[in-house]
């Protein structure tokens, strides 16, 4: 049985619109204007325990409230949605019990009191017992490297360092699924890459199913087997990181440093996309040309000094995906 | 039944921890309770004084309430729950949705935290301190004290339904700015809290005693006084709970209505 079952899922939120100046604001007051946003005009995907999926689209894709209805905190306006069998906002208490939420933008610890008195807070709301509640915190302390926090009040925190406690904080009660909405954003490299080390390893050591979203390509390339592409209320593609690339573009890099500055390129069966001193990047159809070929074609016309194969950055792709569907 | 008020009460310990850190903050408002508890003795003196009529209450009286109101202040349901919101105005209300507990009790125990939090740590040193130098009475028996200390428990549970009730509210109106100048005219004039019921005019009080709010302060404080005999405390508890169901009835109501047209903030 799948662990996510979401069918035709349907969202629309109602907005009142105003108008614009003082005699809009005071019509505004007689007469309300309400227009209609879809935000998600029915998706379907399934989702089987112990995958670790990035859900990615621009902003104001759908991304997030997805999440919300998934994790029993928004009713949508239709469609079906079972998450470990359940309905999450018709069961949402015993649904809750078994999942943990992140939202990067926010924080779940109490901004007053340390770090270690949210923890043993929240044991208490969700009714952790005590021997698993150690164990538990025990082991998320020395995994994300908690020690010397615990005893700091949130407010004190880096962001960085908040983010490592939030984690932890949304794992105490061990859900089984994890829903973590940007948990990367603003963070410096140490942070992400310390933040994208326990992702993974939860995913992998502990079985925990995860379902990330982000705009952070990285942390898709790092993490995630199967993509999941949302924009407009509508998901538009489900697959691997592989499919993907295969599905926008086949191209690769090829960037070299030559030994002369001043030197030229030209080839005819790759185009040059930067040039930084001695540094070129080309690009090419692997279809047209074969790397070793074209690699062999350069060698004998130019003095080289280093050089390597690389995919389309992932950014890219997706940033000609959302193009291509908006033009 | 202990097992399942876990939740409950460690929202309501984390908050004494709170504010136990701001230790100048209860200085400070000790300091401002005990000079306008002083204001407001010398203005009663003065209309007493003032005037030939026998009154309904007499000064020492009058006296003794004033003070029990300033070491009371905090719990009468004056204002909404900040963190409460704070979460609705930023959006965090959606972590509140992912406790799996009953998330109208969650915000009952927050609120009730926030109304005995500081009413603990300021009503005793305030007492004393009325007690000792400001000319504040002790009950006249036993039994009127017993009474005071059943019909305190029932204004707490009073005030706490209309504070969550007034905070949930704010899932509609953000901002809160209006209910929040309202409050504290409507409670502190109904409650007795600026003038004590028996004051004000004879026509009204039957009206007053049926509103929600002489529950909080006048019953009470009169029973402390007894100015109401002991045997009053079952009427007081009656109309305390009678209004404490209400307001948490109309609370659930819109707790659910309001969860249902939530939108939190976010694509």
């Amino acid at each position: 049985m799948p662990m996510i079952a979401v069918e035709n899922l349907t969202k629309s939120f109602q907005i009142a619109e105003r108008r614009a100046g003082l005699w809009g604001a005071f019509t505004g007051i007689v007469h309300r204007k309400y227009r209609t946003v879809e935000a998600l005009k029915g998706i379907s995907f399934t989702m089987e325990p112990g995958e670790l999926v990035g859900y990615i689209g621009p902003n104001g894709a759908g991304k997030s409230t997805t999440i919300k209805i998934l994790s029993g905190i928004l009713v949508p306006s239709g469609g079906v949605c079972s998450v470990m069998g359940r309905t999450p906002w018709r069961e949402r208490v015993e649904h809750v019990r078994n999942i943990g939420v992140v939202f990067g933008q926010r924080t779940q610890l109490w901004w007053d009191l340390p770090v270690t008195e949210s923890f043993d807070l929240l044991r208490d709301i969700y009714r952790v017992p005590t021997a698993d509640y150690n164990r538990s915190r025990d082991e998320l302390i020395a995994l994300l490297d908690l020690v010397p926090l615990l005893n700091t009040p949130v407010r004190q925190l880096s962001l960085g360092q908040r983010m490592r406690c939030d984690l932890a904080a949304a794992l105490l009660h061990t859900p089984t699924l994890l829903f973590l909405d940007e948990p990367t954003i603003g963070l410096d490299a140490v942070s992400k890459l310390a933040v994208r080390d326990f992702i993974k390893r939860l995913n992998e050591e502990r079985g925990v199913t995860v379902i990330l979203t982000t705009h952070d390509m990285d942390d898709i390339e790092a993490l995630c087997k199967r993509v999941l592409i949302i924009d407009e209320g509508a998901i538009y593609f489900d697959g691997t990181v592989g499919d993907l690339r295969a599905k926008v573009t086949n191209e690769r890099r090829l960037t070299i440093d030559l030994k002369d500055e001043s030197a030229t390129l030209l080839t005819a069966d790759a185009e040059e996309v930067a040039r930084d001193g001695r540094r070129i990047t080309l690009r090419f159809d692997p279809n047209r040309v074969t790397a070793a070929a074209l690699i062999r074609q350069i060698i004998a016309e130019h003095d080289i000094e280093d050089l390597f194969v690389d995919n389309a950055p992932i950014e890219e792709i997706i940033a000609r995906l959302y193009g291509g569907r908006r033009a | 039944m202990i097992e399942s008020l876990t939740p409950y009460g460690a929202i309501l310990s984390a908050r004494f921890r709170t504010l136990l850190q701001y230790r100048a903050a209860a200085i400070a408002g000790l300091t401002t309770q005990v000079f306008w508890g002083w204001i407001r003795v010398m203005i009663f003196e003065a209309f007493y004084l003032s005037s030939a009529s026998e009154q309904p209450i007499n000064l020492a009286d009058v006296i003794t309430y004033i003070w029990l109101g300033q070491a009371l202040f905090r719990f009468i349901p004056w204002d909404v729950e900040k963190d409460i919101q704070q979460m609705i105005r930023d959006g965090n209300v959606a972590y509140e949705m992912l406790r799996p507990v009953d998330v109208y009790w969650l915000w009952f125990s927050r609120v009730a935290a926030m109304r005995l939090a500081p009413t603990m740590l300021r009503a005793v040193p305030m007492a004393a301190m009325a007690v000792l130098f400001f000319g504040m009475t002790l009950p006249p028996s036993w039994s009127a004290f017993g009474a005071w200390c059943l019909a305190t428990c029932g204004a707490v549970v009073l005030a706490c339904a209309i504070t969550t009730c007034v905070t949930i509210t704010l899932m509609w109106t953000v901002s809160g700015l209006g209910i929040t100048r309202l409050l504290p005219g409507i409670v502190m004039a109904l409650s007795g809290m600026s003038i004590p019921i028996p004051l004000l005019p004879d026509a009204l009080q039957p009206i007053l005693l049926a509103l929600p709010f002489a529950g909080l302060i006048d019953m009470p404080f009169r029973l402390y006084l007894g100015n109401l005999p002991p045997n009053a405390v079952w009427w007081t508890l009656a109309i305390q709970g009678a209004w404490s169901l209400a307001f948490i009835a109309l609370g659930r109501w819109l707790w659910s209505r309001g969860s249902r047209r939530l939108v939190v903030q976010g694509g």
